[in-house]
This record gives structure tokens, C-alpha cells and sequence, in this order.
């Protein structure tokens, strides 16, 4: 196999159709496998199904194992994700399974120390705080799970019941909330519930792509190779992508706009106005499918493009060339990552995708698609069991019947289930432990020492005298440094479970090894939680009433049944004999939908949409009487919002704007691929990109090491003069401080982004702003840093495999944890 | 004729609500997404005073002495914690409410008096006002539990 370092994406598999608006592409098949030194595929032992965990593309694979041990991976040709196709992070993720520093026995704080202890000690520590916090009135709002976009829907849905019908806590969210928050709210606010409408067949039928702030070629590279065949066969598609830097999709395009980062809105409207105004939109289907479209015209006739020029920073004359690429294509695929959701104005931007493919009519139908991607492998499974800010099911926590649904289900009194309002965000979840109330903090398989906005005040929380923070992980985290009590997790690979892609597609993944030492699955950990909690339901009985995955999954089923992400037709049989297969699916012979809202109808009726809408700028809850007025009759809303400048602005202080990402050779904070030698050989260190013209006028070129300051803190980092667009400057936001033995930087280097990024976020996802913060660049001088100038610095290689080249305008859009 | 007495009273409660707005974005400035948005809802309180102001001046001309009484204070300083906060916002609801009633009023009153002008004012700004309403009654939901139950 070639070197997949330094060629992410693989050779090409050329495809398309064989005319224009045909149906009958293909991609070929490409089987990627990666088998560790001096091991044959004949040595191996037992291939064992499973998908990739490093991204959310949901790529398809088999796990190699011999004597015990995992020792390669195979994608699977026949799955409908990837067709045998892996990306570098799973081709090479696997060895961080067995890096030596897994944690195989559970750790208490003794005399400030973490000590090694027993299962037994460590949970009755847990469950003695547990059980002392609920004896007291409010004791529910004394605790905090904060998940992550890495479990099972098992562990999850597991999660969920326990803190929402036996604890009776809103304090629950996910990484996620970092990461697709956003994509769940455009879902909602546009279709009525959550799920993807298109699949990721609409790359073989499309005539044009869109990629909205979405860097596709490094966050999800199968699904960019797919794109790449694409434009290499018959009748490519076109593609525009939106983003300020210069990244490997960007190059690729057609066209390039390398918009200021926080001014995607003020794009959007402009687009739209332009589609609008030409006459480009689908008259009948508005008027037979939509509600709002006077309301979206008036708003965008005040953004035309010589407004929207001036406020994006890019020509007038590209942003008509994007209209006309958009208005005239017959099967446009779109899709949205962090370059929206991570930025000012998220939800409204996102929105705005969702408009243009509805007033278009490019919804339900072959290459007509529109993907609000996650970033995370189970991001989707979060948001369908409940686990982080949402009800399971996709259930809308103001309408009651959806609330006494659940009761009855798990046999609890409805008022447990706390639906008084939204279930609180992270950003909250974290302001109520900062301020003392929340008193126990569960955090699993995530790293918000490293992944939060803010991190000096990050820190300072988690260290807080009388916060109980109990971390269950893999490695002795960043995050599990503050932690009272770390429960050693197993992982992919060492446990049983199902997962969801961002197009819908339910994989199993199998066990293959064992976990090292006394590690144990998520699921393992909460359902001893539960039992040595005694929750009981309404009768008496244990609440948790399943005891291993496929029983979980089975639980799982039964409270998607009748909802959107109905289950129902899906067993791990199934999945085993078939591989992935999309939800909804209600019938055990039926394959499973590939696309949503094809007859045009959308999850709008006031008895099964999952959220009654907001105000956008405000994030204010609309009334169910509110919602009935507007009698949307399973018709889409079409949102409109104008443009308004984001948290952070520029000034003479902080004169640049940071935007952050993560690029193709980390994922997470890097707690895996930071202990995968390919991966951190190729990207071992942190970096700042700056454009040519600001670099010079700071003196600086690349290489240099140069301090780069906000309000919130600063970085030592090397510069790397690349194709981003001037006054706007790019740092990866996955590095921390576990490989230097600390959870921050405690007088070292500091070089992790989220130490310079602003506490702010999304009124109605909540989504941090990772992509707008003001800030300020020197070059590093040895009285400027004192000791740790002279600190170890990685190489400055590392990044994307394509960053060098100037450009016009750079651009980006990334992802984080 | 009395109108310019209920411009005046409402060109005066959106001036105390922008004021107290961007004071309690001031003393909330760790509760992030309350300080960032009272600041914008008082961007929006200021638009309206300008707009209003026109107004207050075409109708002084007409009005007697104004009536004792007519004004009322609600806002009296910010206070601290997570009570103290759902109480701030408790006050700045009741300022908005002033506002939105005061904006019935004078709609009312621009159609009696066939003011198409500032009935167009009362149009336009009537809905910001409600989505204030709105957006205090949201954050006040999610923030009551917490602070009356749970927080020590
Ligand atoms: S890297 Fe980004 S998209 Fe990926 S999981 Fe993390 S937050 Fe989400």
C-alpha cells in the first residue's frame, strides 16, 4: 500500500454517470488494508467486524487480531459507506489500543495523589458522594455527566436513562456540543427533527458540491475520495467551497471563496438573494413544501452582493459566480461542518444551507442532498438516545405527551424527567460547577481540559475545592489529572456495540480483543453504577432492565419505535450479516431509508417534531401555541436572520482574527492519535499559520517561533507561512499536555489553541465560537519567553499535506472535540 | 390630546431598559451568553429611543402637563449569584413588559390619530420588544431551578 502520510486519500477509482443526470454510477471498490510488520493476512486469526471510531464518516472495516492482540485492520468492500476504502487515522489508529500507557486499574485521590485502587473502592467512592448529594432537596442539580462522540448508543442510552429517569438531572451534554450541536439545531429548526436528509450516494449522482466551511479532505477522507472519483470520471461535478483558508478541498475547487471567518451569514443571504432574485428557486415546491419564504426574501433584498463583498472580504464577482453555480445546478449536494458551526451566527448559516436546498427543491432525491455533517463517529448516536442535550427518540421535551411517553416506557413518575426546559449545554454544565452547585462532574471518553474554549478558566473549574470530578477514560488525560476518581475504559475493539453515521448508518461494532488489565466498557461501568445506586422505577423494580449491549440495543429499539430514528427492523443480526444499514428502518426485511422527505413532507406536525423553534438571534423558545399558529402542516420552515458581526472583533490590541481546526493527522485531543507513530510523526506539534503579507510585516517567517496572545491567554508556537487569507491566522486545537506529563502548561510551553479562544457561543445550539477570536502575533524572542523559549519545540512539520502555495484569500474550517 | 405622554413614558422605559440592560451585562459579565446578548438587546432599545424621539417631539406641541404617577421605577441596581441574577432578569422582564405595553398603546393611539408614520415605527419595533420578552422568559426558565433549588 502507498504511503498514506503522504497521500491521505489513496490512489483514485475514477466513476461517474454515464450522462448527465443518470442514475447509474458506481463507486468502485478499493480494499484498504494495513497489517503490522511481518504479519500476512493468512496469519491472521479472527477478523472481527467493526467501523472506524476516528471520525464520523463510518467507514466500514474488519479488525485483525493474533495471539490476543489486534494487529491490523481491513476496510470492507462491501459496505456502502466506503466500499473497502480507510482513511490514514484508521488505517493507523489501532496501535493506540496497546500504547503502554493504557490505564488498567481504577485511581483515587489520596493526599492529592492519584493511587492505584480496585473497582470496588473506586465506585463506592462515587456512589457514597452520589447518594449524599441526592438525600438532599435539589439534589439532582448537584450532578454533571459530560459524554462524548465516542461511545456506543448502548452506553449511551444507558447514560441517558440513568441521569434523566433515575437521577432526574438536565445536566447532561456531550463533546458534541462542541462539534454537531449546530448541525442537530438546522435539522430541527428547518425539517422538525433531527437526521440527515441525504446520503452519502448523493456524491455519485450530483452535479455540483457545495462545502460549507467543511474540510472534507482531511475531517472525513473517505468521503472526499468518493468526491475526488468523482471529478475524475464522466461528468464531474462542480464545487464550490466556503472557507478562509486555503485547505486541500479548497485547492480542488472550482471556486474558492475564502470568506473573513464569523461572516458566513452575511454569504448566505447574499446567495440567496442572488438565487431569489434571479428566479432560481422551485415556485411550486416553495409554495406546496415551505413556510417563510416572504420573510426569507425581505431579509435577504437587504443583503445584495456588494454588501456581502465588502463584509466577506471576497470579490463581488465571485460571490455572483457561487449564485450562479448553485443556481443553476439540477442536483446539488451540500455539505456543513465547523467553518459554520463553530463560528458567529452558526445555526442561522446553517440554516440557510437548508433554504437554498429547499426553495430549490434539492431534498429527497438522488444527488439532491444535504449533509449537516458530525464531526465525531457516534455524534448522531448522542443526539438519537439522549445522552447529551437532547430527549431519546428525538423527543421534543415541551410536549408532554412525548414526555409521559418516556415515563411509560421506564415506568417513572413524568415529573422526574426533568422537561422544564432545554436539558442544560455544556457551556452551562460548567458555569454551574464553576459557581458550586453542580458538585459531581462525570466526564467520559473526552478532554475538555484541552477541548474547551477558554482553558485557563477550564482548568481553574475542574481544580475547584468541592467538585467531585470523576474521569473515565483510556489514558491518563489532561482531564483525569483533576479527577477524584479515573475509571480505566475499554474501546473499540475491546467491546460490543452499534453506531451512527452523520447519513444514517447504523454499523456493529464487535469485540475482537480483550481490554487490558481491569478495564471495563462504558457500558459495563454504568450499568454497575446503576445497580450499586439501587435505582428503582415506579414499581419497585430495577430501572435498568438490561444487563449486556445486544439487551441495551433491544431497550434502545423499543423507545425509537414510532419516532424518526425508528430501530426497530435492525438486530445485531442483521448488522452482522448485512453491515450498515440506515435508519429509519422498521421492517426487518426492508433495507432501511436512504433518503428523508422524498414525498416532499417534513417532521413539522406540532405531535412529532422534536422542538417548538427559536428566535435565532436570541435562542428564545417559541410557545407550542406559538409553533401551532404558524399550522406548518408537514411543511419545511425556511429561516431568515440578517447578518450581524460576531463576540470578538478585531481591534488595535488583538488585531488578528484566530480561526482553529483540526487537520487530517489528529482527531479528538489527540489522546489516540497523538499515540499512533505515523500519525504523531506526521503532525508532532502545534503551529500557527499566518499569511505571507502579515508574516512580513511581523518580521516573521517560517519557522520562527512567535507568541500569539488574546484576552484569555497565550501560545509559544512556530509560524508556517501558508495560503490563509491576510488578518486571518489558523492554529490545530488538539494539542495539549499529556505527552509533556501535565494537564496544562504549569510554566512550560504553552500550544494549545483553546488557551487563546473566547467563552461564547451559538444562542440556539450553543455551540462554542472556536473560530473567532481576536488576537495578536509576535515573534518569539529569548527575553520574551525566558526558560521556555529554549523548551522542546516538535519539528514545524506537520498539517495538512497541501498547505504551501500562496492563495488570494485562505480560509478553513475545522473541527474539534 | 395625551399621546405624547405615552411616547414619553415609553421613550423613557426603553431608555432605563438599555441602561439597565447593558448594566446587568456588566455585573453578569461570567454568565457569557447573558452578557452578549444584553448588550445587543440594548443595541436594539437604543434604535428604539432614536426612533421614537421624532415622535415625542411632533406630539409635545399638543399635551398638557403631564399626569403625576405615570412613571414607575423598576430596575434599582444589580445584584449578585445565581439569585441574583434570575432577579435581575425578573426586573428587566417587567421593564420589557412596560415597553411592549406601552407599544400596544401607542399603536393604538398612532391609528386613531391616522399617524402612518409612527404606526410604522410601532410595527417594526413591537416584535423586537416581544422576542426580549421572549428570550428573558427562556433564560429565566432554564436558570429557576437551579438557583431557587439547588444552589446553596
Ligand atoms: S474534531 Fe471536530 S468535528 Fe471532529 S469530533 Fe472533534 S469537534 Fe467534532
Amino acid at each position: 500500500m502507498n504511503d498514506r502520510i503522504a497521500d491521505p486519500w489513496g490512489p483514485r477509482t475514477p466513476y461517474g454517470p454515464s450522462a448527465p443526470g443518470a442514475d447509474d454510477a458506481v463507486w468502485p471498490e478499493r480494499v484498504d488494508t494495513l497489517l503490522e510488520e511481518g504479519v500476512a493476512e493468512d496469519d491472521v486469526e479472527a477478523w472481527t467486524r467493526a467501523a472506524s471510531i476516528l471520525h464520523s464518516n463510518g467507514d466500514a472495516m474488519d479488525i485483525a487480531a493474533r495471539g490476543g492482540r489486534i494487529v491490523g485492520v481491513r476496510g470492507r468492500a462491501d459496505d456502502r459507506v466506503n466500499r473497502g476504502r480507510l482513511g490514514p487515522k484508521d488505517l493507523y489508529g489501532w496501535q493506540a489500543n496497546r500504547s503502554a500507557d493504557r490505564l488498567t486499574a481504577p485511581l483515587i485521590r489520596k493526599g492529592g495523589e492519584l493511587v492505584e485502587t480496585d473497582w470496588d473502592t473506586a465506585m463506592e467512592r462515587i456512589v457514597a458522594h452520589s447518594k449524599e448529594l441526592l438525600s438532599q432537596p435539589g439534589g439532582w442539580g448537584r450532578f454533571g455527566f459530560y459524554t462524548s462522540g465516542q461511545l456506543f448508543s448502548e452506553e449511551y442510552y444507558t447514560l441517558g436513562v440513568i441521569g434523566k429517569a433515575g437521577i432526574g438531572t438536565p445536566h447532561m451534554d456531550g463533546n458534541t456540543r462542541l462539534c454537531t450541536a449546530t448541525a442537530a439545531a438546522t435539522l430541527k429548526a428547518s425539517f422538525g427533527t433531527d437526521g440527515q436528509p441525504g446520503s452519502y450516494t448523493d456524491v455519485d449522482h450530483c452535479d455540483a458540491i457545495a462545502l460549507w466551511g467543511h474540510n472534507v479532505a482531511e475531517t472525513q477522507t473517505v468521503l472526499w475520495a468518493r468526491m475526488l472519483d468523482r471529478r475524475r470520471g464522466p461528468n464531474p461535478p462542480r464545487m464550490l467551497v466556503v472557507d478562509p483558508r486555503r485547505t486541500p478541498a479548497a485547492k480542488e475547487a472550482d471556486l474558492h471563496l475564502a470568506v473573513r471567518n464569523g461572516t458566513n451569514q452575511a454569504l448566505m443571504n447574499a446567495l440567496l438573494h442572488l438565487v431569489i432574485a434571479d428566479g432560481r428557486y422551485d415556485e411550486r415546491y416553495v409554495r406546496e413544501h415551505t413556510i417563510g419564504f416572504e420573510r426569507l426574501r425581505t431579509t435577504v433584498a437587504d443583503h445584495p452582493p456588494e454588501r456581502a463583498a465588502e463584509i466577506c472580504g471576497v470579490p463581488e464577482s465571485q460571490i455572483r459566480e457561487a449564485a450562479e453555480l448553485l443556481g443553476t445546478s439540477r442536483r446539488l449536494l451540500s455539505t456543513v461542518l465547523q467553518g459554520f458551526y463553530q463560528s458567529n451566527q452558526a445555526t442561522a448559516a446553517g440554516c440557510q444551507v437548508n433554504n437554498l436546498h429547499l426553495i430549490r427543491g434539492m431534498i429527497g432525491r438522488p444527488g439532491a442532498g444535504v449533509l449537516q455533517m458530525n464531526g465525531q463517529p457516534t455524534a448522531q448516536n448522542t443526539r438519537e438516545t439522549g445522552a447529551d442535550g437532547d430527549l431519546p427518540g428525538l423527543r421534543n421535551w415541551e410536549n408532554p405527551d412525548h414526555i409521559r411517553e418516556l415515563a411509560e416506557l421506564w415506568n417513572v413518575d413524568p415529573m422526574t424527567i426533568p422537561h422544564w426546559a432545554a436539558p442544560t449545554h455544556a457551556m452551562q454544565i460548567f458555569r454551574y460547577a464553576e459557581q458550586g452547585s453542580v458538585k459531581l462532574l462525570w466526564i467520559s471518553a473526552t478532554n475538555p481540559a484541552v477541548s474547551l474554549p477558554d482553558l485557563p478558566r477550564i482548568r481553574r473549574i475542574l481544580a475547584k475545592a468541592g467538585l467531585m470530578v470523576v474521569v473515565q477514560d483510556l489514558y491518563l488525560t489532561e482531564t483525569a489529572r483533576f479527577a477524584d476518581v479515573v475509571l480505566p475504559a475499554a474501546t473499540w475493539g475491546e467491546k460490543l456495540g452499534t453506531f451512527t453515521n452523520a447519513d444514517r448508518t447504523l454499523h456493529l461494532c464487535d469485540k475482537a480483543v480483550e481490554p487490558p488489565g481491569q478495564a471495563r466498557s462504558d457500558l459495563d461501568i454504568f450499568l454497575d453504577y446503576a445497580r450499586r445506586m439501587d435505582l428503582r422505577n415506579a414499581s419497585g423494580g430495577p430501572l435498568i432492565t438490561w444487563h449486556d449491549p445486544e439487551s441495551a440495543f433491544e431497550a434502545w429499539k423499543e423507545c425509537s419505535r414510532g419516532r424518526p430514528c425508528d430501530q426497530t427492523g435492525i438486530t445485531y443480526a442483521r448488522l452482522r450479516s448485512e453491515g450498515g444499514i440506515q435508519w429509519p428502518c422498521t421492517d426487518p426485511s426492508e433495507p432501511g431509508a436512504e433518503r428523508l422527505y422524498s414525498d416532499g413532507r417534513f417532521n413539522t406536525d406540532p405531535e412529532y417534531c422534536e422542538t417548538y423553534g427559536h428566535d435565532l438571534t436570541t435562542g428564545a423558545v417559541d410557545s407550542a401555541e406559538d409553533y401551532r399558529a404558524k399550522e406548518p402542516h408537514g411543511r419545511a420552515f425556511l429561516h431568515a436572520e440578517p447578518y450581524r458581526p460576531g463576540p470578538e472583533l478585531t481591534g488595535p490590541q488583538y488585531p488578528l482574527l484566530l480561526t482553529t481546526g483540526r487537520t487530517v493527522y489528529h482527531f479528538h485531543t489527540r489522546t489516540k492519535t497523538g499515540r499512533t507513530p505515523q500519525l504523531r510523526e506526521a503532525a508532532p506539534d502545534a503551529w500557527l499559520e499566518i499569511s505571507a503579507e502579515d508574516a512580513e510585516e511581523l518580521g516573521v517567517i517560517e519557522g520562527d517561533p512567535v507568541w500569539v496572545e488574546s484576552e484569555r491567554g497565550s501560545v509559544l508556537v512556530r509560524a508556517r507561512v501558508s495560503g490563509i487569507r491576510k488578518g486571518v491566522v489558523f492554529m490545530p486545537f488538539h494539542y495539549g499536555y499529556w505527552d509533556h506529563g501535565t494537564a496544562g502548561p504549569d510554566g512550560g510551553r504553552p500550544r494549545a489553541a483553546n488557551e487563546l479562544t473566547v467563552t461564547s457561543w451559538d444562542p440556539v445550539s450553543k455551540q462554542p465560537h472556536f473560530k473567532v477570536a481576536a488576537v495578536r502575533v509576535t515573534k518569539a524572542t529569548q527575553t520574551h519567553g525566558g526558560d521556555i523559549f529554549e523548551s522542546d519545540f516538535g519539528t514545524a512539520r506537520g498539517g495538512s499535506p497541501v498547505l504551501a502555495g500562496p492563495a488570494a484569500g485562505g480560509t478553513t474550517d475545522v473541527e474539534e472535540d | 390630546m395625551q399621546l405624547a405622554h405615552y411616547i414619553g413614558l415609553l421613550h423613557r422605559a426603553e431608555d432605563a431598559l438599555a441602561s439597565a440592560l447593558r448594566e446587568i451585562a456588566e455585573a453578569h459579565a461570567d454568565e457569557h451568553d447573558i452578557a452578549h446578548i444584553c448588550r445587543m438587546l440594548a443595541g436594539q432599545c437604543e434604535g428604539h429611543v432614536e426612533r421614537l424621539a421624532p415622535f415625542a417631539e411632533r406630539y409635545r406641541e399638543e399635551a398638557d402637563e403631564e399626569p403625576e404617577r405615570l412613571h414607575s421605577e423598576l430596575f434599582r441596581g444589580r445584584r449578585q449569584g445565581g439569585l441574583g441574577l434570575l432577579r435581575d432578569l425578573h426586573d428587566l422582564y417587567l421593564m420589557a413588559a412596560e415597553c411592549d405595553v406601552a407599544w400596544t398603546m401607542i399603536g393604538q393611539a398612532a391609528q386613531g390619530a391616522r399617524d402612518t408614520e409612527l404606526f410604522a415605527v410601532v410595527t417594526a419595533c413591537e416584535g423586537e420588544t416581544a422576542t426580549q420578552l421572549k428570550w428573558l422568559r427562556t433564560r429565566m426558565r432554564a436558570a429557576a431551578p437551579q438557583a431557587l433549588v439547588v444552589a446553596e
